[in-house]
């Protein structure tokens, strides 16, 4: 068995690489490279904010972690996943089942269709604890109960007994993660965990999230399109498009000095909570579905900055500064423009202020 | 924004909502008789002036969607009244009703769903267009290209099919529809909230420059806030079934005074880093419409709460505000 036992970790130390990751579709009109040379790390007890529209290659590059893509259509087309040392592509089934759920676990973004409807939520929970801790039933369902004790469910020995309908959208998330953690994984992802959930539950959950990796010390990979959510959550941001990592940097560095056209795009084209009415930037035309992609960036058609040097030969991620890389060819006339004011202004006093209780 | 649309005619307003309810009937059946009856709507009532964005925003299940159905009478309110420009919408007999719907349509959130696969994208949007007495042959379709014009489409895309449009071009399709009869008023049913981020703000920009060029009026039915904020004159809180607040749209983001709405707007992150959320949480999950707390229906999660709130309802009533130009109606009895 390659795996390495579960050592302590402190927190900071790399426990996942994702090391230029190519996972493609082979489908009737032609390979579709999904996630095309993508890299990251995920360290302990720190957060990796992933951030792109719909089709960037996101999802895919998590599934890829877990060995979740089905094959055929899909295939790994090159690259590694080392978590701690091992390369999980190389794994039997057998031996990634031992990861799967265990050591690295994920949240899905919707959490009806992920939880099993005709079983009890405890013995979802028990189920997964059996199998990877080999506990007995009774310990079982008390580690089941405790976790949703964790995850702040009310009542969790009642709970424990209901079926996924009996919950509202906000509490299935919670059993969600009560599942996701009940073997205390090293590395959790989560992929979209508040999109479907109504803001004032999605602040709620993303309260929890802070607070778990607080006591429990685990990487998390944040994949979502919501700006806020990474301003708030994470520690680093990786911005995607088409299937490639355009701009990697800490948080405060993204935002304060974002260099890639699509970043300052995507933060422009977002409707803000501060004052501001101006009418919002569009970016013109649309995601490039994956299997039209050219040779050059891919993002040329839609960037004001693209010349024919974008169009034909694709950047490659360059260094920019400490800690920020950048795949972008015109990076330079792109830092001298300013970036936009209304993301660095302060936020309106109203949204801080809160109830005085 | 010109000062047109930032000040809408004061006039008469053109939709009038008085305490509008919409109460279905629960889940019976054969083993339980006794059919509870959810209360999605409980007694609304709000004003759309001309050319004006109103907002109604709550987290799900508080009702703004029904209530933007009912408004429509797509489906038929159990009470109230809804008056468009003076008339009384709701006492309308079919055939009146159908030519009332010329000036009332409706965009719906999943751009996926609604619009007929089997037909052409030129079909669809000028369905409207044959059910009412328009010109036909060559001014249709002169009139379909100008639509097509409008939304930002090309002519020739009349002979597609919705499959082969993106997510964002057909939003533009239902949009195109809805403005094919010249509407006064358009309710907007989540009309972005399907769409990618890049996408969603060339959607907004082309709702907010067709209300300038046709003053066209909104009732736009949404929860996020940002875009709300965005387009918005006014703005109504909703929560299980009833406003909590009505307010100018800089008044409520400004100086929200209802405790729902202060939680409500602080729950929104912020993509300021350097700003670390000071929020309070809501504890717990909204109480089910089918059996709404009494008195004020937020008394159970607000921190302000005190007996007279779980006796009385407080009413919606109007408080002073600092600008000139702003108002705002408050249901709290402590705000």
């Amino acid at each position: 068995m390659a795996l390495s036992p579960a050592t302590a970790v402190a927190p900071g130390d790399v426990l996942l690489e994702v090391d230029n990751l190519r996972t493609y579709f082979d489908t009737v009109s032609g390979t579709v490279r999904s996630v095309d040379g993508v890299s990251y790390q995920v360290q302990a007890g720190r957060t990796l904010g992933v951030v792109g529209e719909s089709g960037c290659g996101k999802s895919v590059t998590a599934l890829s972690i877990l060995r979740l893509v089905p094959t055929p259509p899909g295939r790994f087309a090159g690259g590694q996943i080392r978590y701690r040392g091992t390369d999980l592509l190389s794994l039997t089934e057998k031996q990634m089942r031992q990861i799967r759920g265990n050591r690295i676990s994920m949240i899905f973004q919707e959490p009806m269709t992920s939880l099993n409807p005709v079983l009890t939520v405890g013995r979802q929970i028990a189920e997964t604890v059996m199998v990877h801790q080999k506990l007995g039933r009774r310990d079982a369902y008390r580690r089941a109960e405790e976790m949703l004790r964790l995850v702040q469910i009310a009542e969790p020995e009642r709970r424990v007994h209901e079926y996924p309908y009996q919950l509202s959208g906000g509490m299935r998330q919670r059993v969600m993660i009560a599942l996701a953690l009940a073997c205390n994984p090293e590395v959790l992802i989560a992929d979209e965990p508040t999109t479907a959930l109504d803001v004032t539950i999605q602040a709620q959950i993303i309260d929890l999230l802070r607070n778990l990796q607080k006591t429990l010390g685990m990487g998390i990979v944040l994949i979502t399109h919501d700006l806020g959510v990474v301003a708030e959550c994470c520690d680093r941001v990786a911005v995607m498009y088409a299937g490639r990592k355009v701009e990697e940097a800490s948080v405060t560095e993204l935002f304060d000095n974002p260099l890639h056209p699509y970043t300052r795009a995507l933060m422009g084209s977002m409707p803000s909570m501060n004052a501001s009415t101006q009418r919002l930037a569009e970016i013109p035309g649309m995601v490039p579905a994956p299997s039209e992609l050219g040779k050059g960036c891919s993002f040329a058609p839609r960037c004001t900055y693209a010349t024919e040097r974008c169009r034909v030969d694709a950047p490659a991620l360059a260094s920019q500064g400490a800690d920020h890389v950048v795949a972008c060819h015109e990076v330079a006339r792109v830092a001298a423009q300013p970036a936009l004011q209304a993301l660095s202004s302060p936020a309106h006093p109203a949204a801080l202020n809160g109830v005085q209780a | 924004m010109s000062a047109l649309t930032q000040q809408p005619a004061p006039a008469s307003p053109l939709l009038e909502v008085r305490d509008l309810k919409m109460h279905y009937p629960g889940a019976g059946g054969w083993f339980k008789p006794r059919r509870k009856v959810i209360q999605a709507v409980d007694g609304v009532t709000f004003n759309v002036a001309r050319g004006e964005t109103l907002a109604l925003v709550g987290e799900s299940g508080c009702g703004k969607t029904t209530t933007g159905k009912s408004v429509l009478r797509l489906i038929q309110p159990t009470s109230g009244s809804v008056k468009l420009e003076g008339e009384e919408i709701l006492a309308l007999t079919p055939e009146q009703m159908r030519n009332r719907r010329r000036d009332m349509q409706i965009i719906f959130q999943d751009p996926y769903a609604s619009l007929n696969p089997r037909m052409t994208a030129g079909d669809i949007v000028g369905e409207p267009l044959r059910n009412y007495p328009m010109p036909g042959g060559r001014a249709r379709v002169d009139e379909l290209a100008w639509l097509f014009g409008k939304v930002g489409l090309r002519a020739e895309a009349m002979k597609k099919f919705p499959h082969e449009f993106s997510g964002g071009q057909r939003q533009r399709l239902g949009i195109a529809r809805a403005l094919a009869l010249r509407p006064k008023l358009i309710v907007c049913d989540e009309p972005v909230s399907a769409l990618d981020v890049s996408v969603q703000a060339q959607v907004i920009n082309l709702l907010m420059d067709l209300q300038q060029e046709m003053g066209i009026a909104y009732l736009f039915v949404a929860h996020d806030l940002a875009v709300v904020r965005h387009i918005s004159h006014r703005v109504a809180v909703m929560y299980l079934g009833r406003i909590v607040e009505v307010a100018d749209r800089d008044t409520l983001f400004s100086q929200p005074r209802h405790p729902y709405t202060e939680i409500l707007l602080s729950a929104v992150p912020v993509p300021n880093p350097h700003k670390p959320a000071q929020r309070k949480l809501l504890q717990g999950d909204p109480p089910s419409p089918a059996n709404p707390p009494s008195g004020c229906r937020f008394h159970t999660r607000c921190p302000l709460a005190q007996p007279i709130c779980r006796e009385t309802q407080p009413p919606l009533t109007e408080r002073p505000v600092a600008s000139a130009t702003g108002q705002q109606w408050v249901a709290c009895h402590f705000r």
